[in-house]
């Protein structure tokens, strides 16, 4: 285990035009951990992983991918990386297994392609040509070519976007190995189960900014929210009497009741005991923790952009 | 259970170069419309024009002989220029330029692999024309170091010409284009239509164009056994480092 990150973004600014991408962020990567960058549309996601990449140049700030300046140290880097692009990256005439098999030829000690091959499903369509392959097998196949040379450090931009449920799986699975290994992954997604699943840390990007940064248990935090149905129409002020400070009660729909606060056994025993006390039954009750959805839309709004 | 523990590394760049070299050339030889302007159109042009008496030859022997050398041209400018341009337009449009960008590959020597591809396809197409004119019954004379040194600066030129469309314009404006200037290069560049039947002030400008410089050199050695072509070749070498300078200086890999 390195002490030094794997990455390290300090004050990164880019503009494209007037129009400024990134504005400003801070992200430090540890080694070996699997991060998920999280940001709505447009937020600076691939514009920051892009940088980290080496394709663009900062306009101001520092990035440091294992140590080295991505666009000056360009050539010591990009053997120790591996690359997913969103979409494209293969000769629209090249054949599944042949490109895979191609760049595993750019690398030392590349993996055993067959294997991988194996691994990700893309034997059935090995002689396939790349214009032809589904959409989930031409994202399964950038995924094989980002892992291929044995990087210390993947970025995979994307990379269950538009997979069925196995395919989807099976790059979860792959990336739960590549961190037992010791890989350290980068990745942007808009699935939060994914981020759940996943991650060691979330980082949550809006505007070109890091806005949150944390194990996804120390974002979703200790509140929790307690839901039950009822007759509609209950005196929510006496029900507050009795809960501690802080603890919010609202009536989203009517006859739908939710209790947010730091959620313990006496809390829920306070709120069961004045619906007894009412004399009402607390239908379909529920406790809920904070989902990584709920942080992210606290954080990023609810309207669409 | 496949063991992803790192092991970074870049191949050696012997390799690296002799892998992309051979995936380039598969990538062209297996586009069904590359092949059609590098190998079908050359080859009916030549058999066509040689047999049937549509175009007004010049100068000494057979039809074939004025012809072969134009064709060589125009083989030159096919590969080099035009499928060239077209293909290296659409890798770039599909972010390939982009992905190989990551790799360990450095930009020489992908850049050197896109030569040898089409230095490889070249003789491919020298092969097969000469072939078949020499079954028309086509006599070439000359130095054949003189050709090569004609056929490696026609290269070079219409190489940095390619690219320097290709990384400027969007892949469906390259592909319109490379098409549109090998037609009008066609007719106009001496390759089947002696550069004599145009009016001496449009001649002496369409002198200066690489094709003519090319197919007008190969003519004064393969079809009149001159010596070298040393003004040819001039125009040539020019074309090549304005062409090259210019690519390098505005390619845009994204």
């Amino acid at each position: 285990m390195h002490a030094d990150p794997a990455v390290e973004v300090t004050g990164l600014v880019k503009r494209y035009g007037s129009k400024t991408a990134v504005d400003g962020l801070d992200l430090t990567i540890a080694r070996g951990t699997v991060t998920a960058v999280l940001g709505p549309n447009g937020a600076g996601k691939t514009t920051t992983v892009e940088t980290c990449e080496g394709y663009r140049r900062p306009d101001a700030g520092t990035v440091r991918v294992l140590g080295l300046d991505p666009v000056r140290h360009a050539a010591e880097l990009r053997p120790r990386i591996g690359v997913m692009l969103q979409s494209g990256g293969v000769y629209a005439g090249a054949r599944a297994v042949e490109m895979l098999k191609h760049t595993a030829k750019l690398y030392a000690d590349p993996l055993d392609v067959p294997s991988l091959v194996e691994r990700l499903g893309l034997d059935s369509c090995g002689r396939t040509t790349y214009r032809r392959l589904s959409g989930g097998q031409q994202q399964r196949l950038a995924l094989a070519m980002a892992v291929v040379g044995r990087p210390e450090l993947v970025f995979l931009d994307e990379p269950t976007a538009g997979l069925d449920p196995q395919a989807r799986r099976a790059t979860w699975d792959l990336i739960a190995d590549l961190r037992r290994d010791g890989v350290t992954v980068v990745l942007t997604t808009h699935h939060m189960d994914e981020a759940e699943h996943l991650a060691d840390d979330v980082a949550i990007v809006d505007r070109g900014r890091v806005i949150a940064h944390g194990t996804v248990d120390a974002l979703r935090g200790t509140d929790s929210t307690l839901r039950f149905d009822g007759p509609a129409g209950l005196d929510l002020g006496e029900l507050r009497k009795v809960l501690p400070d802080g603890a919010a009660v609202t009536e989203p729909t009517p006859g739908s009741y939710r209790v947010e606060a730091a959620l313990d056994a006496s809390l829920l025993a306070a709120v069961t005991g004045w619906c007894a006390g009412a004399g009402v039954m607390p239908d379909k009750l529920a406790v809920q923790r904070r989902s990584l959805e709920d942080v992210f839309l606290d954080l990023t709004g609810r309207e669409l952009r | 259970m496949t063991d992803f523990a790192p092991r970074p590394g870049a191949a050696p760049v012997g390799r690296m170069l002799l892998a992309q070299t051979a995936l380039e050339t598969r990538m062209l030889l297996r586009n069904g419309e590359q092949l059609l302007l590098t190998v079908v159109i050359p080859t009916v042009l030549l058999v066509l024009f040689s047999t049937v008496d549509v175009v007004a030859v010049d100068g000494p022997g057979n039809r074939v002989d004025f012809l072969a050398p134009g064709l060589l041209a125009l083989a030159v400018m096919s590969t080099a220029f035009t499928g060239q341009a077209i293909a290296t337009g659409f890798e770039r449009r599909y972010g390939v330029l982009k992905r190989l960008g990551a790799t360990p590959l450095p930009r020489w020597t992908l850049l050197t692999a896109k030569t040898g591809c089409v230095l490889v396809t070249e003789a491919l197409q020298v092969a097969l024309l000469s072939a078949i004119a020499l079954a028309l019954g086509w006599s070439p004379h000359g130095n054949p170091l003189a050709v090569a040194a004609l056929l490696v600066l026609g290269t070079a030129a219409f190489s940095g010409l390619g690219l320097l469309m290709a990384g400027t314009l969007r892949a469906e404006a390259t592909l319109a284009a490379a098409n549109l200037v090998f037609i009008l290069l066609l007719l106009a560049g001496g390759v089947v239509v002696p550069l004599s039947k145009f009016p001496g002030a449009v001649r002496s400008v369409l002198e200066l164009l690489p094709i003519s410089a090319l197919s007008d050199g190969l003519r004064s050695v393969l079809q009149h056994g001159a010596g070298v072509p040393w003004s040819d070749l001039g125009i040539l070498a020019a074309w090549a480092v304005l062409g090259l300078a210019a690519a390098a200086r505005f390619f845009r890999w994204e």
